[in-house]
């Protein structure tokens, strides 16, 4: 057996996604370890949610693969694949806009992330056996803990809609924990927060990445947060990779620096 | 002054009004006699009319948006008596007394709108699986309507099929028919997805009206047997009887299926997909299984009522048919409240028995009706019930199930 460090949960290698005659992605190369909080950044327009969406099937990559190592040790090419088979893979997102359902409860919208791991159909829902019967308390109780763990018991019956701005990103972020993910991917989870909340969900995904041992995907602009947090950093710039590396290295890149400042000089990304 | 505003808005509404309905209100062209009637009366009844409903409605207006910017849905009158058993539980039994008593008690001309209007209880709320549970705004539903009723015809023609071994098989064939409009549709969403239904509902009229040697064209299919009960020959009241209970049965059954369906983890997916189709996906929900659940189930619902409604008129036609069907069952939707089953069950009722007992203003009837229909939206645009979500009680870190 492998170190746990050698091990990749996600592999993607020359990475292309064109839109008509737009390269959003050129030939990027990505991976994310096991147990391990990856940053993907980059000015605005650089490709990082566009990434994203190729990692979770909502477009297709033009060329490239995206290898998932699932847990019990089978490798996947998730080209083309269904978003929701992505999703049953182990790959769990949070969205940059908010994409709740706005019209269901709090505890609802966690349970629907249950759905993936649950099975029965129509003919349970009308005849409602014992099993589907113990299935949906399972789903119940699940929802609940997770709500627990991320700390918005006071909100179960209420309407997602209807949360405070940082309570929905959390949401968010416990609905996606309910799909059971191996892998978290989080678009620009501090978006809108201020400090207080920040410092808050840096305490949530570090709490995560100890407790739960996921790997974490994270896009960012909040640089502090991203220093704080990650472990391995991408950054984009037009699509194509132009460093990588530790925040250390990344901080003292001169390219990212231009890439973020636009000219060449001394002053800090931070 | 307070009302300023208000007063001057009606003003010119009133002015408006006039100007609009001068020619038809005011203007008469008597051509016998080839000379101009001006009635200066309707204009001052026109003018006056206006101006008060129009300040009135200002007002009123006016004061719902200082009162409180948003209701919270949830907390209406008829919510309140829902949750509490005290109140609803002889509510119910008053009215199940009142239903088992209904056909003895009145003319067999009322238990026949009765049964009509059971009919599109059933229709309502299987439509309320396609629009109001799963968000997908069908204006096809009477194909399906149509695929069950001449399904029971047909066979029965051809085949001497009997109504009770033809109500699972036209529930079969409109599923089937309802996966049929499902798979091509899966992409669309919304206003693409409700023209697509509704050519589909057309297409199904057109064939059925046009293919003679199948469906014997605009004259239709007569001698439809009514259901059997124990090969026991009935008169026509007894079987007009007969038929309401089967009906009442039926929308029973209809009732606790959809009820269960919509507290399932297929029917939070509808929702789910109804609110956010990405989101949903992302969740691990798959879309066109989802879709297509909600496309068939809808659809057995409308198979099913065609059956009976074939069953208990003896005779249909493609006029039966029409898109004007389709959008009757949808205000049933609409109006009732997107998926809330007691909505939908009651706007049914309305809107079936309130133009049939609004037969005595004869030439007003419909107008009546299309007014009653604005102000019911104008001033409960969720609908008469508003769908609400269950709601789940935890105790301390002990969590269980409540209600």
């Amino acid at each position: 057996m492998n170190g746990v460090f050698m091990d990749n949960v996600l592999e993607v290698k020359d990475l292309t996604m064109n839109f008509g005659g737009i390269k959003a992605l050129d030939r990027v190369c990505l991976e994310i370890r096991k147990n391990q909080i990856v940053a993907l950044i980059g000015p605005n327009g650089a490709g990082k949610t566009t990434l994203f969406n190729c990692l979770t099937g909502v477009y297709t990559p033009s060329e490239g693969d995206i290898i998932v190592h699932t847990a019990n040790g089978k490798s996947r090419r998730i080209n083309g694949m269904k978003i929701n088979s992505i999703t049953k893979l182990g790959l769990a997102r949070t969205f940059q806009n908010i994409r709740l359902f706005g019209g269901m409860t709090v505890l609802e919208n966690v349970m629907i992330g249950r759905h993936c791991r649950t099975h029965s159909g129509i003919t349970g829902a009308i005849f409602r056996p014992k099993s589907t019967r113990d299935e949906e308390k399972a789903i119940v109780n699940d929802s609940y803990r997770i709500l627990e763990y991320i700390g918005l018991t006071a909100y179960v019956n209420e309407l997602a809609r209807n949360l405070p701005y940082g309570a929905q990103r959390r949401l968010e972020i416990a609905r996606a924990l309910a799909c059971d993910p191996q892998i978290l991917l989080l678009d620009e989870p501090a978006a809108g927060m201020n400090s207080q909340e920040t410092r808050e969900l840096e305490q949530l995904i570090i709490r995560l990445w100890e407790d739960r041992h996921l790997s974490i995907l994270l896009i960012e602009h909040d640089m502090k947060l991203v220093m704080n947090l990650a472990q391995n950093i991408f950054v984009l710039d037009y699509g194509e990779e132009i460093a990588r590396g530790t925040p250390a290295e990344i901080t003292s890149n001169p390219v990212v620096i231009e890439a973020y400042l636009g000219v060449q000089n001394d002053a800090q990304v931070n | 002054m307070k009302f300023g505003e208000e007063l001057k808005k009606s003003f010119f509404i009133a002015l408006g009004l006039i100007l609009l309905t001068f020619p038809i209100m005011v203007v008469q062209v008597n051509t016998i006699e080839n000379v101009i009637v001006w009635r200066w009366r309707n204009l001052i009844f026109i003018g006056l009319g206006g101006f008060i409903f129009s300040f009135v409605w200002l007002l009123f207006q006016k004061k719902k948006s200082e009162s409180s910017p948003q209701t919270p849905a949830g907390h209406s009158r008829l919510h309140r008596i829902i949750d509490e058993p005290r109140l609803y539980r002889p509510a119910l039994s008053i009215i199940a007394f009142f239903a088992l008593i209904f056909p003895f008690v009145f003319s067999h001309y009322q238990v026949n709108i009765m049964t009509t209007a059971l009919i599109y209880v059933m229709l309502g709320l299987g439509l309320n699986i396609e629009v109001g549970l799963a968000g997908l705004l069908d204006l096809g539903y009477v194909a399906f309507y149509a695929v069950g009723a001449y399904s029971y015809a047909l066979l029965n023609y051809h085949f001497g099929l009997g109504f009770w071994s033809a109500l699972p098989v036209g529930a079969i064939l409109a599923a089937f028919a309802g996966i049929l409009v499902g798979f091509p549709v899966l992409r669309l969403r919304g206003d693409y997805l409700a023209i697509v239904t509704l050519a589909f509902a057309e297409i199904i009229r057109l064939v059925l009206e046009n293919w003679n040697e199948f469906s014997f064209g605009p004259s239709g299919i007569s001698n439809i047997p009514r259901p059997g009960f124990f090969g026991i020959k009935l008169t026509p009241e007894q079987s007009a009887i007969y038929m309401y209970f089967l009906l009442i049965l039926m929308c029973i059954f209809t009732i606790f299926v959809i009820h269960r369906l919509q507290h399932s983890r297929i029917g939070r997916a509808w929702v789910a997909l109804r609110e956010d189709e990405l989101a949903c996906q992302a969740m691990g929900i798959d879309k066109t299984k989802a879709k297509l659940a909600a496309f068939a189930l809808g659809a057995t619902w409308a198979g099913m009522a065609g059956v009976l409604f074939a069953a208990k008129t003896t005779f249909i036609n493609p006029a039966s048919f029409t898109f004007l069907e389709s959008a009757m069952i949808l205000s049933i939707v609409v109006l009732g409240g997107m998926g809330s089953v007691v909505g939908v069950v009651i706007a049914a009722l309305a809107l079936i028995l309130i133009p049939e007992y609004l037969r005595v203003f004869s030439n007003y009837r419909m107008l009546l009706f299309g007014a009653a229909l604005i102000i019911m939206m104008v001033f409960r645009p969720q609908g008469i019930l508003a769908d609400r979500r269950k709601k789940y009680e935890f105790h301390k870190l002990e969590s269980g199930e409540g209600n």
